[in-house]
């Protein structure tokens, strides 16, 4: 029987009312008396030296407030990089400054140059127009491979070359695995692109900096994943406002997906200027300046190398991957082609030798950072298409060479570094079977080719690290912060209860989803309780929502804060009862002594701790609040397996998705409605990836995917129903929920899973085509079987 | 955008004399113009509304020809040329719910693009395009990307469709703003077939003749045997190499004769 309440429940997003009726309040909402509006000049070239700015005749334009350029911010900070990856050769990567106003250059096409501050947009955009530049174009480099050519124009001047890192990981395994493929029976070698994708939120970002001069205190409103994450990075690293005079509001966020983690320019620009002009500024990005402004997501080019015996089994992988930085390094983007990546190369599979080597390039474009799933979907795609290849060229089953090759037993200690947990991919691939009816596969076929179409079936597993993560383990790995959570919870003297929580929602429904688990823990109704959540100055320092982290690192902050609450109330009922403390029981919102009938209700031991007449003053204070922060000791590791069905209409290279499902282990899960709903967004999201997203550049480094007439986003009619199970759980062995974490699940797994489908619909027209470069386009695919 | 005035005319004649100011540019359903506004890539110091003029909306029919108004939104051509099946699905394609209730046949035919689906239609069926000052043959009308047989104030205010023996539309979607990325317009009539193709030049909609000649003697898919398109003059870009776009008329020709006939 399903729940109906608390964990397990189907509980409805309690948020939607107001997100559908149009009562939400997003940044652009907000408006302050006497607000200004920022407009950005930026760069329309990829690469230049800025000669000069003359602001003179703009300053006397109508409502102009002020006008700002790099040299407004000398002597202020720059945007830190919040990872520092080192080398192979042990030696800390090139880090270059990122100043908020383009200092000297430009680099990419988008990067901000001039601020003008007027009374309306309108006024600030027709002063903009007044500035007179002289920008004197430079060659651009836009290609990796390219960029690291000696001679080539360097984005940075003072660094010795376009080369971020060169990163090997474990490069004490390199002359093993080079040794272990030498020696294979069989090599598989697979060349692909991850494409550059542009997360596109519904909402752009926004920011609106506030100045109170009555108390020297600097708020900023902004479109945020991390308002203390934000907080600490602006106040301490750009603008060096110490924390008790910075507050740093996210209020309802219109999706993130990773683009709304990092801290951006504008920001830092906003509460600067907030200050300097005193009066309110406000910023919201047109869907033109978040296109060039946005960090971007993925943009890898990797070779890989897969060996197995003569047995098929996988004995080693190499990897060589060009990572693509963008102009500047964005908060966390070393991590991502690194860490987030590398760790992940054995997949589902007992690989024994694993060797990672990534290149991380400068370019002049758009910086590049985390994109719903960050590193794992690259890991993954890399590792599901290689291994799919490999059954191709030895002519066995895809599935069965997976299961041949499963890691079975756990904890299982990965070649590369971490150790998973628990997981059953055994599981997952039976369940996934049954699910997506691959027995009923070849009729379906027949009956596509009667209609003149080719059908193609792709399976992939996938794994991947969440929760992120224990902070004494990244710090090691070059992470300038740590990665706990904290919560709050307020219980107030009518037993209600507020908790405020560091991670953020900005569509995960955490609104719903926590006060399930702590009405679940004191037996009390989900309505009384209810989440704070993105305001610096009400919640604890808790580090923000990405990589599948706010269940299993805040939620389980959430769980020891509330044992700590259950702890104290007992000792209240206890009094209140005459019984020993050991002898009370939590149950249905009552306090019970063991074995008996005598009872107190929840209201009336939260009355007492805040009304107490009669209480144990001696031994413990009035009240009932407890904060408690969690640092995990592992990451999660969610695991799967995929199917997607594709139909292909040979004469244009159009692929239809006809049928997709996904057998997820999430471990224990707290909502089921919101668990599917996050994999459906996440396979929408790959399946964009894999068949119609791409960011582009031409070679002038000037963006050709600057809009939606050229940027395709997935719609509902490019997406089939889909089928999802998470019935197969392990529970996670070490955080108290045993939860791992979906929102990038789908994500990662779904686009291997869409272009090995296309690969074997285009085989079984007979064309031995064996990989094709995402986004799988019509074009891209009919150019593909002429050859 | 920039600041400009605003001005809404009830009839053709006060809109033809708010159009003769240097600066003023007519806006019908926006669809292109506003975007374009808003980007600030055109600066009109006056902007005169064509929506809100009885004479130029509605569709009736008048003989055998469909006489659909210049400010009719696609939205009411797909719900009421039913006389004409093929030209009532295409409107019902153009776009989303949004652009169909605001964008026009009249703003369509006047700007022109190059992957609208209108200039396709009008082309294949020899439609009449009517101005405030005179009635112009769709082969002459359309002459090139963006470029008409339009004078400089002069308004579409109605255009007017014979209505063929069968006809069918294939539009093969761009898959980011789905326009056309090929489309396709075949239209039999009592005097022979007409193919009119768009989205795939760089001359703008275009008649693939010899696909015409072959029709006219045999309206059948495999009558288009052997005839293909060469890929010189076809636009490429991220969606499409001009080798893709030649092979998609084609495929896109023999579907609409299979759905026509």
């Amino acid at each position: 029987m399903p729940k109906d309440s608390g964990i397990g429940a189907a509980s409805k997003r309690r948020e939607d009312v107001r997100f559908l009726t149009g009562a939400g309040n997003y940044t652009d909402d907000i408006n302050i008396y006497g607000q200004a509006y920022v407009y950005f000049l930026r760069s329309d070239v990829a690469h230049g030296k800025i000669n000069s700015i003359d602001t003179s005749a703009a300053a006397e334009m109508p409502g102009v407030v002020r006008i700002f350029t790099g040299a407004d911010f000398e002597g202020v900070g720059g945007l830190p990089c919040g990872w520092q990856v080192t080398d192979r050769h042990g030696q800390p990567m090139q880090e270059p400054a990122h100043p908020v106003l383009a200092q000297g250059k430009v680099r990419h096409v988008g990067d901000p140059i001039a601020a003008v501050v007027a009374d309306s947009l309108q006024e600030a955009r027709d002063a903009a127009e007044a500035i007179e530049l002289d920008i004197e174009e430079l060659p651009a480099v836009v290609n990796m491979k390219a960029a690291l050519q000696e001679g080539a124009p360097k984005v940075h001047d003072d660094l010795t070359s376009n080369l971020c890192y060169d990163w090997g990981f474990v490069e004490d395994n390199k002359a093993a695995v080079d040794e272990a493929i030498k020696n294979a029976a069989h090599v598989t070698t697979l060349e692909l692109v991850n494409n550059r994708l542009v997360a596109n939120p519904m909402e752009p970002r926004v920011a609106v900096g506030d100045y109170s001069r009555a108390n020297d205190e600097s708020t900023l409103y902004t479109t945020s994943q991390n308002p203390h994450v934000i907080r600490l990075l602006m106040g301490a690293f750009v603008l060096g406002i110490p924390e008790h005079k910075l507050r740093v509001v996210a209020p309802d966020v219109g999706g993130g997906f990773g683009t709304k983690i990092f801290h951006y320019a504008e920001e830092a620009f906003c509460t600067f200027a907030a200050k300097k002009c005193n009066r309110p500024v406000k910023w919201t990005a047109s869907r033109s300046e978040a296109f060039m402004s946005d960090a971007h997501g993925r943009d890898h080019v990797t070779k890989i190398e897969l060996a197995l015996d003569a047995d098929n089994n996988f004995t080693a992988i190499r990897t060589e991957t060009y990572a693509n930085m963008g102009a500047y390094l964005s908060t966390f983007a070393p991590s991502v082609p690194t860490w987030l990546h590398g760790t992940l190369m054995a997949g589902n599979y007992r690989t024994p030798l694993i060797y990672v080597n990534v290149k991380a390039v400068f370019t002049n474009t758009v910086p590049v950072d985390a994109y719903r799933g960050a590193g794992r979907p690259e890991a993954t795609y890399q590792l599901e298409r290689v291994v799919d290849k490999a059954a191709r060229e030895l002519g066995v089953d895809p599935i069965a060479l997976r299961r041949q090759n499963f890691i079975s037993e756990f904890p299982y200690a990965t070649p590369v570094a971490v150790e998973y947990d628990t997981g059953n991919y055994f599981a997952t691939m039976d369940k996934l079977e049954e699910v997506a009816d691959l027995a009923g596969f070849e009729a379906r076929r027949k009956a596509s080719e009667a209609s003149g179409k080719l059908r193609g079936l792709g399976v992939n597993c996938y794994i991947e690290a969440c929760g992120i993560a224990p902070s004494n383990l990244v710090g090691q790995l070059g992470a300038r912060a740590g990665l706990y959570d904290a919560a709050t919870v307020r219980v107030n003297a009518t037993g209600t209860i507020s908790v405020m929580v560091g991670a953020h929602s900005h569509g995960q429904g955490h609104e719903t989803a926590f006060p399930q688990v702590v009405a679940d823990m004191l037996g009390i109704d989900e309505s009384m309780i209810e989440i704070v959540h993105g305001d610096s100055s009400k919640i604890p320092f808790g580090m923000g929502t990405y990589g599948s982290r706010s269940l299993a690192v805040c939620g389980s902050a959430m769980v020891k804060a509330t044992e700590k609450i259950i702890k104290k109330a007992k000792k209240i009922a206890s009094h209140l009862l005459e019984a020993s403390e050991a002898d009370i029981e939590v149950k249905d919102g009552k306090f019970t002594v063991a074995g008996t009938d005598k009872s107190v209700a929840w209201g009336d031991v939260t009355l007492a701790a805040y009304v107490p007449h009669n209480y144990p003053l001696e031994d413990i204070e009035p009240g009932l609040e407890e904060t408690a922060f969690y640092d995990p000791s592992n990451f999660t590791y969610p695991s799967g397996a995929y199917c997607c069905e594709v139909e292909l209409d040979p004469d244009t290279g159009k692929v239809t998705i006809e049928r997709f499902a996904a057998a997820d282990d999430f471990g224990n899960v707290v909502n089921p409605m919101i668990v599917e709903g996050q994999v459906h967004g996440g396979i929408a999201q790959g399946i964009g990836q894999a068949l119609l997203e791409n960011c582009v550049y031409d070679d002038e480094g000037q963006l050709l995917s600057a809009s939606y007439m050229d940027y395709a986003m997935p719609r509902a009619d490019d997406v089939p129903f889909y089928v999802v199970d998470h019935s197969c759980q392990t529970p996670c062995t070490h955080n108290p929920l045993g939860v791992k974490g979906c929102g990038e699940a789908g994500a990662i797994g779904s686009p291997p899973a869409v272009v090995n489908a296309v690969i074997d619909a285009i085989q079984s027209g007979g064309k031995n085509v064996l990989h094709i470069d995402m986004p799988l386009s019509p074009q891209r695919v009919w150019a593909a079987m002429q050859d | 955008m920039y600041a400009f005035d605003f001005e809404q005319p009830k009839t053709i004649a006060e809109a033809v004399a708010a159009l003769a100011d240097d600066e003023a540019q007519p806006l019908s359903g926006g669809q292109t113009l506003i975007p374009t506004l808003k980007q600030r890539l055109a600066m009109p110091s006056k902007l005169v509304s064509l929506t809100a003029i009885p004479e130029m909306k509605g569709v009736c029919m008048n003989g055998n020809t469909l006489c659909i108004g210049g400010a009719t939104p696609h939205a009411v051509v797909a719900a009421e040329a039913s006389a004409y099946p093929a030209l009532a699905a295409l409107a019902s394609n153009i776009g989303d719910p949004a652009v169909r209730n605001r964008g026009t046949i009249g703003g369509s035919i006047a700007n022109n693009d190059p992957a609208a689906c209108y200039p396709s239609a009008a082309l294949a069926s020899g439609a009449t395009i009517v101005t405030n000052s005179r009635e112009i043959a769709a082969d002459d009308y359309f002459q090139g990307l963006f470029q008409t047989a339009l004078e400089e104030g002069e308004i579409v205010t109605e255009v007017r469709f014979p209505v063929p023996q069968a006809a069918n539309y294939q539009k093969f979607v761009q898959p980011a703003s789905r326009f056309a990325l090929v489309g396709v317009f075949v239209a039999k009539y009592a005097d022979g077939v007409r193919v009119a193709v768009t989205g795939a030049s760089n001359d703008g909609v275009f008649r693939w003749t010899e696909a015409e000649a072959a029709l006219s003697a045999n309206f059948s898919p495999s009558a288009l045997d052997g005839l293909s398109v060469s890929a010189d003059g076809m636009i490429g870009d991220l969606h499409g190499t001009p080798e893709y776009r030649a092979h998609l008329i084609g495929v896109m020709t023999k579907r609409a004769v299979a759905a026509a006939s």
